[in-house]
């Protein structure tokens, strides 16, 4: 199968094309960022923004059978206005080309904080919720915007077989996600008197998982999750970290300060309360299996993210 | 009463799905019931010294639901029902409530709920945790239940149907409780509304003594053979407040019993010399 993956150069898009590749897939890439080694494992890389006339270009040459759409950002990457344009416009355009270059097969590749975290939501969020909290966080709606909208091509393009991925944090060796980024520094914060359950998947099951979404030609909306939910103390505290519980108001004047990562004040609700998803429907469709336990994930992330000792850092 | 083995030892015979770090994949943590069993479990034994009668009508296995009636103005009954089943039960089960939104609002108490497995009172949590095969506890009179004053103490309010149409759809038994003894360990006279919406609280019971601090009063909790119905769940609402009917006059008639017997048991301490 000819696979086109935009924002192949991201950490898991890598894995994704190179595991792709190992099957016998043909792999392209549409990235703005470079992949000096893409070329040498047999991968070529279009460099360029996927809403400009070049990408449009790929399409038209390369002829994709199988679009991974990968080119999202979380304001954890990309701060301001030009976050929406890249998620919302971006993925307009990736749809667009693929109506009109005879994709028959697309993936959108979105995230589990789609539900939002509020404290009267299910424990376990099922494909059919809506969206929740979003006056919470307000940098979230663009990429919940993105979701809904690639959701749309399930019945504006019924020849396209389209399936909506919504995938929970990830954790590789040490991995590039928001929990990889949250969990860098020797300190991590926590809102005192809340510890809310997270879902961690490791990066090759998400690799497995993202693979046999597309081989198994799946269509709809599906929550990908691998081990059962774990506090995100236990995550804190296996992966060698120092946590701090403060209270909220308190948590929110420190941020990115005295050690302690970058985060926005609405963000601090996924510090209070959980996401997590029912991902029964997307293993009835797959028969996904996990390789990785928690404890596994968190071991790797601990090892290639070591915490130096005391007045060893920097050197 | 309670059996002889160690709470510790009773929160690891808890048939649950724990994982190597003592969490289920709803949260619940080993580690937070047994804190929570060590101080329930000595205000069960030593302060409230309750009596549990007919545990053996609870399924040791498989899913179940507790209904009863609401007793005392905080969550007295809730807290010593799920004790009961912990202590008295061999093997223990843990009992998982369905709570007022308002304790998920709060830190701390939002961490112990989440963590000892007691979530807001979802048509979505509940349905998942019977087809999860887990033990459910339900009082179908809400907060209007815990509202009612000393005086109403050994009364029923109005009762919701929702829980019938899920005993229905997951074809789940009904172990029918009644509480005794809340309504007086927290003797409400007024329930203060304004205060509780500034408080964030649907309300604050306010006693003769102001506080609604629970007095040692005997506590009794009569479970009841349990009933069974059958049916989708999409039935009429005729039909399903019929089904309501017959747990609630279930629940009266336990009540009865109980007051009966604390009557008894009153008359019996006044003959001693």
């Amino acid at each position: 199968m000819r696979v086109l993956i935009p924002g192949i150069s991201g950490g898991i898009a890598r894995q994704l094309a190179l595991h792709l590749h190992a099957r016998g897939h043909q792999v392209a890439g549409i990235d703005t960022r470079p992949w000096a080694e893409a070329h040498e494992a047999g991968i070529q890389l279009y460099r360029g923004d996927v809403r400009k006339r070049a990408a449009e270009d790929v399409f038209r040459r390369w002829r994709p059978e199988a679009v991974v759409h990968m080119a999202t950002v979380t304001a954890f990457t990309v701060p301001g206005k030009e976050r929406g344009r890249i998620n919302l416009d971006g993925t307009k355009a990736v749809f667009d080309h693929c109506a009109a270059h005879g994709v028959k097969q697309v993936l959108f590749v979105g995230r589990h904080t789609f539900y939002g975290a509020a404290p009267d939501s299910p424990l376990y969020h099922s494909e059919d919720e809506p969206p929740r909290a979003l006056e919470a966080i307000p940098e979230l709606a663009d990429l919940v915007a993105a979701d809904l909208y690639a959701a749309t091509a399930l019945w504006r393009l019924p020849k396209i077989t389209t399936a909506v991925l919504r995938l929970p944090y990830t954790l590789g060796a040490p991995g590039t996600g928001t929990l990889s980024s949250f969990l860098k520094g020797r300190r991590v914060p926590l809102v005192l008197g809340y510890d809310p359950l997270f879902h961690v998947l490791q990066e090759e099951d998400v690799v497995t998982a993202l693979t046999l979404a597309l081989e198994k030609q799946v269509r709809g909306i599906f929550n990908v999750a691998g081990p059962p939910p774990i506090p995100l103390s236990v995550i804190v505290r296996e992966t060698g970290r120092t946590a701090v519980p403060l209270p909220a108001p308190l948590l929110s004047l420190l941020l990115g300060r005295a050690g302690l990562p970058r985060l926005s004040v609405g963000a601090l609700d996924h510090l209070r309360f959980p996401i997590v998803v029912d991902n029964r429907r997307f293993l009835d469709a797959t028969g996904f299996e996990y390789r990785h336990s928690v404890a596994d994930s968190l071991r790797i992330y601990r090892e290639s993210a070591p915490i130096l000792p005391a007045g060893s850092q920097g050197r | 009463m309670a059996l002889t083995d160690s709470l510790e030892a009773r929160v690891d015979r808890l048939e649950l799905p724990f994982n190597e770090y003592g969490v289920d994949p709803y949260g619940i943590s080993k580690s937070h019931v047994r804190h929570a069993l060590r101080v329930f479990g000595a205000i069960y034994r030593y302060y409230f010294r309750v009596r549990c009668y007919g545990v053996e009508h609870i399924p040791p296995r498989g899913r179940g639901m507790l209904v009863g009636n609401h007793s005392g103005g905080v969550a007295v009954d809730g807290a010593m029902v799920l004790t009961s089943t912990m202590l008295e039960m061999d093997p223990p089960r843990l009992a998982q409530g369905m709570v007022e939104r308002f304790l998920h609002n709060f830190p701390v108490s939002s961490l112990w709920a989440s963590r000892t497995g007691q979530f807001i009172g979802l048509p979505e949590h509940a349905k998942r945790l019977l087809e999860d095969d887990r033990l459910l506890m339900i009082f179908p009179e809400g907060a209007r239940g815990t509202a009612k004053l000393f005086n109403e103490r050994y009364s029923l309010v109005d009762f919701g149907t929702g829980f019938i149409r899920l005993a229905l759809q997951t074809r789940s038994p009904i172990i029918p409780f009644a509480f005794l003894g809340g309504g007086s360990a927290i003797p409400t006279v007024f329930n203060a509304y304004t205060l509780g919406k500034l408080l964030g609280v649907p309300y604050v019971p306010l006693t003769p003594y102001l506080l609604p601090l629970p007095l040692p009063v005997q506590l009794d909790i009569h479970y009841g053979e349990p009933l069974m119905f059958h049916g989708t769940g999409d039935e009429e609402d005729h039909v399903i407040e019929g089904y309501v009917a017959k747990v609630k006059q279930r629940i009266a008639g336990l009540i009865e019993r109980g007051r009966a017997q604390r009557h008894s048991r009153r008359a019996g301490r006044n003959l001693l010399p």
